[in-house]
């Protein structure tokens, strides 16, 4: 059958045409119904597809939302659904790394979900597998265009020219800090540092006061996404344009982890920091510059007793820039789609987004312009965060590109950072095996 | 095997010369007094679940490993034994890596399978004879092994924590180093894997021991103790051998078990430093189920297959010579 078509990751057009198609079977086995069912392909919901009339329809809504963002989602569904009788959400919940390799497999047999939640980066490999189809006619029915959304966030959720996403919101990395340890160190705890100078003069202020103020991971969260936002900020990037050659051994990569290391070396950080321990020790008033995802605020909220504040990432480097994930909405490959539940789906998409201020409260930056230029968005604490989305950076959406951090710069993290070996030395080395894996990518998606 | 040689010539004693097989044959079956199929027919539950869970996979696996495959991309070429040449050319995509699994295995095995024969042993001596309270500490020793793996492992990584872990602050209150890197640094992350793996599964071997412990008659150490034998004695030449059997499950079962490694390390110490604790099936779970490489991945199974299976052999034949 047309390798190469989908390979290069179908639209949901393609896909029907080769569905027709005898080979079919690969990617349809066990699937009933046909093309001539697909909603989409027929242009249904006139009305813009803002509402749905039809017959009751239960829809199978998957996500990976097992943190403190679970019940709030949940909240939100369980509203949606008590306003329109007729969508009945269900919701799903795995825990985000398996949840990546289940749902590929529930889509194959005909047991996914309706509509589900990914995350951008995610968005190319599961296009290129043909796991989820091609939206544009999706966001063009509901009126959805770049305008309405952050044009970093908009364009993160392209692959190969075709919508695959509709962004739900973004999560950036950000700098929390303890007011109450600063105070006590003398520094001002309203005036967080933002420039390089500012913050090294205040760690060396707090390490003074017997603190060690950065404590560094040498794992993912939040060790590589430290790395890539200071890479971002020295004006380098992760891979090339086309994400055919690792570029973040460059030396804007190098200087960015040379930078990470020497908080180690100089004290500012203990060694060998745990898995989550920079977290644990935030809560309990030991590491007092903490760098994590936007979605932790939930966590610092239930902390009694910590009194923590909220900023963009400090520029470390040349320019602003931060590392930033987005949940996106997508509807799943299922050649047997009932079009009703599709229309129903988009419903579901818009009402989602359109409520997602009740979604900031899980500490996420809204997608939706509106929603984030609105009051109630001001007040929470992520705002000053979302002021600088513009300086956002997302790992591109390139087929199986989540398959080369855990081999290759996670590693040169990790090792650099617990003092194995020196920055240029293990960036260099990761460098030329993501070389290889990118090369490895591009034949088998035939990219 | 043994019965059936042993079968044979009492059976075919009178038929000619050239026709003992059919004779033997013929003879069996009017003695069981029924089809031939009977006993297929007695088997095939289990070979039916066999064939479908066990050789179907197998042979599938094989043929996986013959192909790029991603089960969601409509090309599947095949590669013949590309998969596996890979693996043995230096500075391909999977060869590093597979091997330094492949050793991270092999150390994790070396240093905890001696441990999980001996000190599950010490603890079924000890559990095996009579004092009060034996039935609590039985249930104590083998309580560890009830928990599921992301159980142990967490709370052992928060344990263990170099930072912030309680095991190191204990140790600093006790004026011992404080610092030690449990998780994040060589050696120590063996230390940690091996330890917790141990008291982990210790209670199932001992179990084992002990039903065998238990299958050693009275009389034999009665009988040793006559001819004057001290305790040592007894344990080399009366519960040693009694247990040679249980032995032989033991080790084949614990180094099977200990091969397999994947939780403690996915979980403990994420497979790091570096990648130095990524076992085998760690990596060949990241490279089939993550990266969606099946075809890699099943030659690397197949690799790991055969050192297992080697392994084994090598066991139930130093086994088996020390029974004659």
């Amino acid at each position: 059958m047309g390798e190469g078509r989908v390979g290069r990751g179908l639209t949901r057009r393609d896909f029907l045409g080769l569905s027709a198609g005898a080979g079919a079977g690969i990617v349809l086995a066990g699937c009933g119904g046909g093309p001539q069912n697909n909603p989409a392909v027929q242009g249904s919901g006139g009305d813009g597809g803002k509402t749905y009339d039809g017959p009751k329809v239960e829809l199978a809504f998957w996500n990976g939302f097992t943190g403190g963002d679970g019940p709030i989602m949940r909240q939100l569904v369980e509203q949606f659904s008590s306003e329109h009788e007729n969508i009945q959400v269900g919701m799903t919940t795995v825990e985000w790394p398996e949840y990546y390799q289940k749902v590929p497999v529930a889509v194959r047999s005909g047991k996914g979900p309706d509509v589900a939640i990914m995350h951008s980066d995610q968005l190319g490999t599961n296009a290129a597998r043909g796991v989820i189809i091609a939206l544009d006619d999706v966001a063009g029915s509901l009126g959805l265009k770049e305008a309405d959304f952050a044009p970093v966030v908009w364009k993160a959720g392209i692959y190969n020219s075709n919508r695959y996403g509709i962004p739900l919101d973004v999560h950036p990395l950000a700098f929390y800090y303890n007011k109450s340890v600063m105070e006590e160190a003398g520094l001002d705890p309203n005036k967080p540092p933002q420039t390089g100078d500012d913050y090294m003069a205040a760690l060396e202020e707090l390490k003074g006061a017997g603190h060690q103020g950065h404590w560094v991971t040498p794992f993912p969260f939040t060790g590589t996404l430290s790395f890539e936002s200071i890479l971002w900020q020295n004006g380098g990037d992760l891979y090339n344009a086309d994400a055919t050659k690792a570029t973040f051994n460059s030396d804007e990569g190098v200087e960015a982890l040379t930078w990470l290391v020497d908080l180690v070396k100089k004290g500012y950080s203990p060694e060998n920091v745990g898995d989550g321990a920079a977290g644990t020790a935030f809560e309990n008033g030991k590491n007092i510059f903490h760098w994590d995802g936007v979605w932790t605020i939930a966590v610092w909220k239930e902390v009694e007793g910590l009194d923590w504040g909220i900023a963009p990432l400090p520029r470390i480097g040349s320019g602003t820039g931060f590392w930033a994930g987005s949940h996106n909405f997508v509807i799943m490959n299922q050649p047997s789609a009932d079009p009703n539940k599709v229309q129903a789906s988009k419903v579901f998409i818009n009402w989602i987004s359109e409520h997602s201020i009740d979604w900031a409260d899980a500490g996420q930056i809204p997608a939706r312009k509106t929603v984030r230029e609105s009051s109630a968005f001001d007040e929470l604490p992520q705002s000053p965060v979302a002021a600088q989305l513009d300086s956002a950076h997302f790992v591109p959406p390139v087929p199986g590109i989540g398959d080369v951090q855990p081999e290759t710069f996670d590693i040169a993290v990790n090792e650099a950072v617990l003092l194995r070996k020196e920055p240029k030395a293990a960036l260099d080395e990761a460098a030329s095996r993501a070389d290889q894996l990118l090369e490895e990518n591009r034949q088998k998606y035939q990219a | 095997m043994a019965t059936q040689q042993a079968e044979q010539p009492r059976a075919g004693a009178s038929p000619p010369p050239g026709k003992q097989p059919q004779g033997a044959k013929r003879e069996r079956r009017d003695f069981i007094g029924a089809s031939p199929v009977t006993p297929y027919l007695f088997m095939a539950p289990y070979l039916v679940l066999f064939f479908t869970f066990v050789l179907a996979p197998v042979v599938y696996g094989f043929w996986i490993s013959l192909h790029e495959w991603d089960y969601l991309l409509p090309g599947k070429p095949f590669v013949g034994l590309q998969n596996y040449v890979e693996l043995f050319t230096p500075g391909s995509v999977t060869s590093g890596p597979f091997w330094k699994s492949m050793e991270a295995t092999g150390k994790f095995t070396l240093y905890s399978a001696p441990l999980l024969v001996l000190v599950p042993l010490g603890v079924a001596l000890i559990l095996n004879r009579k004092f009060p309270g034996r039935t609590f500490f039985r249930a104590v020793y083998f309580a560890p092994y009830v928990l599921g793996v992301a159980v142990v492992a967490v709370l052992w990584r928060f344990l263990l924590d170099p930072n912030i872990g309680l095991v190191n602050y204990y140790l600093g209150r006790l004026g011992l180093p404080d610092g030690i890197p449990w998780t994040t640094a060589v050696p120590w992350v063996w230390v940690t894997l091996v330890g917790v793996t141990v008291w982990w599964t210790l209670g199932f071997n001992a179990v084992i021991y002990l039903a065998g412990l238990q299958d050693i008659p009275r009389e034999l150490y009665d009988a040793a103790s006559v001819d004057g034998a001290n305790a040592w004695q007894r344990f080399l030449h009366v519960t040693i051998p009694g247990l040679r059997p249980v032995l032989l499950f033991v080790v084949t079962v614990t180094i099977l078990a200990s091969a397999n490694m994947f939780g403690q390390s996915y979980l403990i110490t994420n497979g790091g430093p570096g990648d130095d604790t990524r076992t085998a099936i760690y990596y060949i779970a990241e490279t089939g189920l993550r990266q969606f490489n099946m075809g890699s991945a099943s030659a690397m199974s197949f690799m790991l297959a055969l050192f297992l299976i080697l392994i084994s052999i090598v066991n139930f034949a130093f086994f088996r010579q020390r029974e004659d």
